[in-house]
This record gives structure tokens, C-alpha cells and sequence, in this order.
């Protein structure tokens, strides 16, 4: 039920910043389409934990502004990389051991993994992490586990 | 005043925008295989997007424009991962798959998909060959 509601908040938040005419017309339409769209959503058995992960919001927030620094750093990394040339880039691939549980948590790593320049998820094969990375320090990061650490305080 | 400095830091944001998006392109060019280009690709769709979004917001001040650039950058921050990883996906069914250190059964099945890949990868060089 609580993920029902999370979806018809979520979609009507999405309706009522895209509309801009607020008339009780159109927003009966909107109301409408809302409905129907979770309808939809439910017949086809989309509507779970996996979908609305309400139980991440509260820590999200913090999570996003950690992800949104590591963003940054590794943004200003590729940057002098491009600028130095062949010399400041030493690419590498490896398989990093995962240690996560839920299939939740494992992909949010790949995909904070990914969403950082400089390190993208290839592949996961059981507990390893396919990653391919700009230069070997970011392979270490990686290892030393600090992200991985984080997304499992989101998943718990 | 407000407003003043609203456009001066906006101005300053686009700017660094417009500066990171121009390093990405160049490490597009510059780097020296597929997944180093993806990388640089990566700067392109995370802080510069970010950066020249971010001023617009500012530009937009408090108004429906306001969350739908919002909206923007979040869609963009959810896809743009998705597209990454489907990219490096592709390439591990092609002749790029990565050299996977201690691993003689990957490599083993590496080496047949390479072998089974052959065919086509013939097939793309005539054509190629032929314009």
C-alpha cells in the first residue's frame, strides 16, 4: 500500500511541475492519467520495494551530497588527465570483490560506480565487479571499499 | 543586488560548463581507446551538465522552470549511467572485451566469443572496405 502511495506522490509531483495550468479541468485529467498509470503499473507487477525504495529516503539525501563530492574529484581527475595527455592516464581493468547482499545495493554501487568518471561497471558475476578504470589510483579507491561502505549503510 | 550576484555566479557556473564540456570532447578525441573515451564522455553528462544546469536554475529563480530543469537533471543523472553501462556491455560481446588477469575459464569462453565474433567482424570490414 505504502508503495502505491509513493508512486501516485511521485507521478503527481511529476504531473503538477510539468503542467502549469492549474484548472480544476486539467487537473481532473491529470488526476486521471495518475490513476491510470498506476493502474498499469500494477497489472504489470512493477509496483514492489525494487521500484519505490521508500525506505532509502531518509539517508538518500546524505548519500547524494557524499556521491555528489566524489563526483567532483573524479570529474577534476579526468579533466587534468584529458589536458595532460597520454601521460596522465595509466588505464586498467579489474575484478573488484562485492560485499553487498541485496540486489538494491549492489545496483546502486555499479551505477555510483559508473556515474563517477574515471571507473565504469562493465559487469557483475556473482560477488565480483568487472570495473574499468582511467588511471590505477582509481582501482584502489575502489578496493579500499570507502563507496561500498556507504552504499551499505544505505541498504541497511 | 541579489540579482547581480545571481548572474554573476550563474555566469560563472556556465562558463565552467561550457569548460568541461569543451575537456570532454577533447578527451574524446585525445584518449587512445574505447573505454578511456568513455570516460571522457563521462565528464560530459556529470559536472559539466550539472554546472550548466545549475545556472540556468539560478537564472530561472523560483518558478515552474525551475523544477523542470530540476526534473532534467535528475532523469540525466539516472540515464546517463544506464547508457554507460550498456555501451561497456556492448563492447564486451565485440573484439574489446577486457583482458581478465587469473581468470583461464573467462578467458577461455573470451577467446571463443572473439572466435565466434570473427565472422561478422569480416562481414563489417568488406563493407567498410568496399565504400
Amino acid at each position: 500500500m505504502r508503495y502505491l502511495i509513493a508512486l501516485f506522490l511521485i507521478l503527481s509531483f511529476i504531473w503538477l511541475a510539468n503542467s502549469g495550468h492549474y484548472t480544476a479541468l486539467l487537473l481532473g485529467f491529470g488526476f486521471i492519467s495518475v490513476l491510470f498509470v498506476i493502474a498499469i503499473a500494477r497489472r504489470m507487477g512493477l509496483v514492489d520495494h525494487e521500484s519505490q525504495p521508500v525506505g532509502l529516503l531518509p539517508r538518500l539525501p546524505g548519500y547524494y551530497w557524499w556521491l555528489f563530492r566524489k563526483i567532483v574529484q573524479s570529474n577534476l581527475t579526468v579533466v587534468a588527465g584529458v589536458w595532460r595527455g597520454r601521460a596522465g592516464i595509466s588505464p586498467t581493468s579489474a575484478r573488484i570483490p562485492l560485499r553487498l547482499k541485496t540486489d538494491m545495493g549492489k545496483v546502486l554501487y555499479a551505477n555510483s560506480i559508473t556515474l563517477t568518471p574515471g571507473t565504469v561497471a562493465v559487469d557483475i558475476e556473482n560477488d565480483e565487479i568487472l570495473v574499468h578504470s582511467l588511471t590505477s589510483e582509481g582501482l584502489d579507491e575502489l578496493r579500499r571499499g570507502e563507496m561500498e561502505k556507504q552504499v551499505r549503510a544505505l541498504e541497511e | 543586488m541579489i540579482d547581480s550576484l545571481l548572474n554573476a555566479l550563474s555566469g560563472l557556473m556556465l562558463a565552467a560548463g561550457c569548460f568541461f564540456m569543451v575537456s570532454g570532447a577533447v578527451g574524446l578525441v585525445r584518449f587512445p581507446d574505447f573505454y578511456t573515451r568513455m570516460h571522457a564522455a563521462g565528464v560530459t553528462d556529470t559536472l559539466a551538465t550539472f554546472l550548466i544546469v545549475g545556472a540556468l536554475m539560478l537564472l530561472a529563480g523560483w518558478s515552474l522552470a525551475l523544477f523542470k530543469l530540476g526534473l532534467i537533471l535528475l532523469f540525466i543523472f539516472f540515464t546517463s549511467p544506464t547508457a554507460s553501462h550498456a555501451l561497456a556491455k556492448a563492447a564486451q560481446h565485440s573484439e574489446l572485451r577486457l583482458e581478465q588477469p587469473g581468470r583461464p575459464a573467462t578467458a577461455q569462453a573470451g577467446q571463443a566469443a572473439r572466435n565466434a565474433a570473427e565472422p561478422a567482424l569480416e562481414a563489417d570490414t568488406t563493407n567498410t572496405g568496399r565504400d
